[in-house]
């Protein structure tokens, strides 16, 4: 599903490289907790993952395809057919409703918009009955995203990332903007919908707690840099 | 592409409050780019179908633009007046065919009086060499029992609502001061000409004799006390005019213009003018030309500064957006999604402001179309646009893309820099 091999990964004019990481496997379907604290590389990581980001050296490659073979419009071509993001916060666009924002994905990849229509009739359905499972009550989806709390943007952009199941979610620290109660619920709903959808999970956090709910759980500091310890989830 | 295009639709809309602005500043440059040069195309226009077949106007020694001004269009004043005897001589001339003389000074409610002969309306052309029609009525009659008679121009009878048979009094001067009426001798409407769209439009007719009827009475521009000729005695005085303002003059073969030109520049009983009206017009744009100019570039101006204010607000409302565009990065759209959304929401803000102001100029032509057409006789046209407009309209819109393109590239490379994590 997600392979690494011997990846090298600097920012323009910096001396070090970023991420240096020998070896990372992903199985389909399989949900990784990816912790760390802060600084660690880790957006950078997900960068390279979702292929925004190219390494120097090296290998990512999803479902198989390296990014780097990829021409920069492939790339965000075959991101929005594989691939969810969730954000830390601010993941929804204010001005588009929160319907609008989860199909949002629909309006770049017709694959998702496909596998949408084929699950549930039509998108708009699809979206519905997603945002119905998050527990978005109905009178909120023709709603402009910005009246949402932040708990409910987060459970947005969970189904945002899920809608026309993508082979691969990548959350970057989702739960940091919510409390405890906020956080178990947004939890339950991301892996339950990620289990239901087959889709793989990629889950960055510094939040240990969380770590239990996972099929594997990885300290980034422990495979970044220097270290040959091969990780197979 | 569409779905893009609606999404640059709605995030302008989430924005609406400052695009109007510049939508706005952009829709005045418009309206004043476009009215200018609808103004300026028409003026010249109403100037050159003004005359035609007048081979030579000739006056006192003044500019000849100023002579053509005034004896044309009524604007301005004239320096001196010219003899009749002058006049009288200029038509034995062998290569001379009319002679028409003119007589300005007088006003009736605001429009010229010019007094004339009947000639006046035999050989006066405008356009494409159309002679003067009479909608209603006949012309004076140009003797003395017709002393009292008047022919209207259209707009003159159209705006004061006159009739044939109507009795109407003449102001002196441009009526302005109070007191300064003809009002004992007034004229009777006998005919109202057909619309011309030239300042004979805004004409009141009289003849010779008419005019110098009504200031036997008067020396000096003003009455003379106790000295009041009535109406019905002033026929018994010799009213043929000594003195006119100007004569249109007539060739029999117009390859005789210059050499008739300079009989008349070296007249020896009085220093005379003749022009050209063709040779005073260019004479006349010349001269406006350099107005003409400064106003196009100053309307230019503002365009250049509502596209900067363009520039302005889309860059500076980028920082903020930069979360946005991470999100639509993370959804799948690339760098040049980013760059066309930006350059669509700068191009539709463009096409709004030019579409405002387009519209606002037909309101804006429409509005001050008859002002303009009472006060100076110019006729603006409320048609499509020329093909100058047009290319005003293109000029516009393409700066308004090229603008757009500012914040647009600046957007392709924050998104390309910042990925899924701007720097905030």
């Amino acid at each position: 599903m997600i392979e690494i091999e011997n990846l090298r990964f600097a920012w323009p004019r910096a001396a070090h490289d970023c991420v240096a990481l020998d070896r990372l496997k992903i199985a389909a379907g399989s949900t990784l907790f990816l912790y760390g604290p802060s600084g660690g590389g880790k957006s950078t990581l997900l960068g390279l993952l979702a292929g925004v980001l190219l390494p120097r050296e090296g290998r990512v490659a999803l479902l198989g395809q390296d990014w780097s073979q990829l021409s920069s419009a492939r790339r965000d071509a075959f991101r929005a057919d594989h691939l969810g993001y969730i954000f830390q916060q601010f993941n929804l666009l204010p001005y588009l409703s929160v319907l609008d924002n989860v199909l949002l994905p629909c309006r770049f990849s017709s694959l998702r918009r496909e596998r949408a229509a084929k699950r549930s009739g039509s998108m708009q359905a699809d979206a519905g009955s997603l945002l119905a499972r998050i527990g978005l009550a109905e009178g909120l989806w023709r709603r402009p995203a910005a009246e949402l709390s932040v708990g409910q943007q987060q459970r947005v952009a969970a189904a945002r990332a899920l809608i026309g199941a993508p082979e691969v979610v990548i959350a970057d620290e989702p739960t940091s903007a919510l409390d405890a109660p906020l956080r178990d619920g947004f939890m339950q709903v991301l892996l339950g919908e990620i289990r239901s959808a087959g889709s793989a999970l990629v889950f960055v956090s510094h939040d240990e707690r969380l770590a239990s709910r996972f099929d594997a759980q990885v300290s980034l500091a422990s495979i970044n840099q220097a270290t040959t310890q091969e990780v197979s989830v | 592409m569409t779905p893009l295009f609606s999404l640059a639709l709605r995030s302008a809309w989430n924005r609406r409050g400052t695009l109007s602005l510049v939508a706005a500043s952009i829709a005045l440059a418009t309206l004043l780019l476009l009215s200018f040069e609808r103004m300026r195309a028409d003026v010249r226009e109403s100037f050159s179908q003004a005359v035609s077949g007048t081979d030579l106007i000739v006056g006192a020694r003044t500019g000849p633009v100023q002579l053509m001004l005034y004896a044309v269009f009524r604007v301005g004043g004239a320096t001196n007046n010219i003899r009749m005897s002058s006049v009288q001589t200029l038509s034995e001339h062998r290569a001379v065919a009319w002679v028409v003389p003119i007589s300005l000074g007088d006003s009736h409610r605001g429009f010229p009086v010019l007094g004339t002969t009947p000639g006046y309306f035999q050989h006066f052309l405008y356009a494409d060499r159309q002679p003067l029609a009479l909608a209603q009525g006949q012309p004076f009659r140009g003797d003395l029992d017709g002393l009292y008679e008047t022919v209207l121009g259209a707009e003159v009878a159209q705006r004061l609502g006159y009739r044939l048979g109507q009795r109407i009094t003449l102001s002196h001067g441009s009526g302005a001061a109070p007191g300064m009426e003809h009002g004992d001798k007034p004229f009777t409407v006998t005919g109202i000409l057909a619309r011309t769209g030239t300042p004979v439009d805004r004409t009141v007719h009289v003849s010779l004799q008419a005019i110098q009827a009504i200031h036997l009475d008067w020396v000096g521009g003003a009455p003379v006390r106790g000295l009041a000729i009535p109406a019905e005695r002033a026929r018994q005085f010799d009213l043929e005019p000594t003195e006119v303002t100007a004569a249109l003059v007539g060739l029999k073969n117009r390859a005789a213009v210059f050499a008739v030109q300079r009989h008349v520049a070296t007249f020896s009983d009085e220093p005379l003018l003749a022009v050209l009206p063709g040779v005073a017009l260019d004479e006349l744009w010349e001269v406006v030309g350099v107005g003409e100019r400064a106003l196009l570039g100053m309307s230019a101006m503002v365009g250049f500064v509502s596209l900067a204010g363009l520039v302005a607000v889309v860059l500076a409302g980028l920082n903020e957006r930069r979360r946005e565009l991470a999100v639509l990065r993370a959804v799948g759209a690339g760098p040049r999604h980013v760059l066309l959304l930006l350059a669509s929401e700068g191009a539709l803000v463009t096409l709004l402001g030019v579409a405002l102001g387009s519209l606002l100029t037909l309101v804006f032509i429409a509005a001050a179309g008859s002002w303009m057409q009472t006060r100076f006789g110019i006729t603006l046209q409320l048609s499509a646009p020329s093909g100058t407009q047009w290319l005003v309209l293109a000029s516009v819109l393409l700066a308004g893309l090229l603008a757009s393109l500012v914040p647009a590239l600046r957007a392709y490379r924050l998104s390309l820099a910042d990925g899924l994590s701007p720097r905030i």
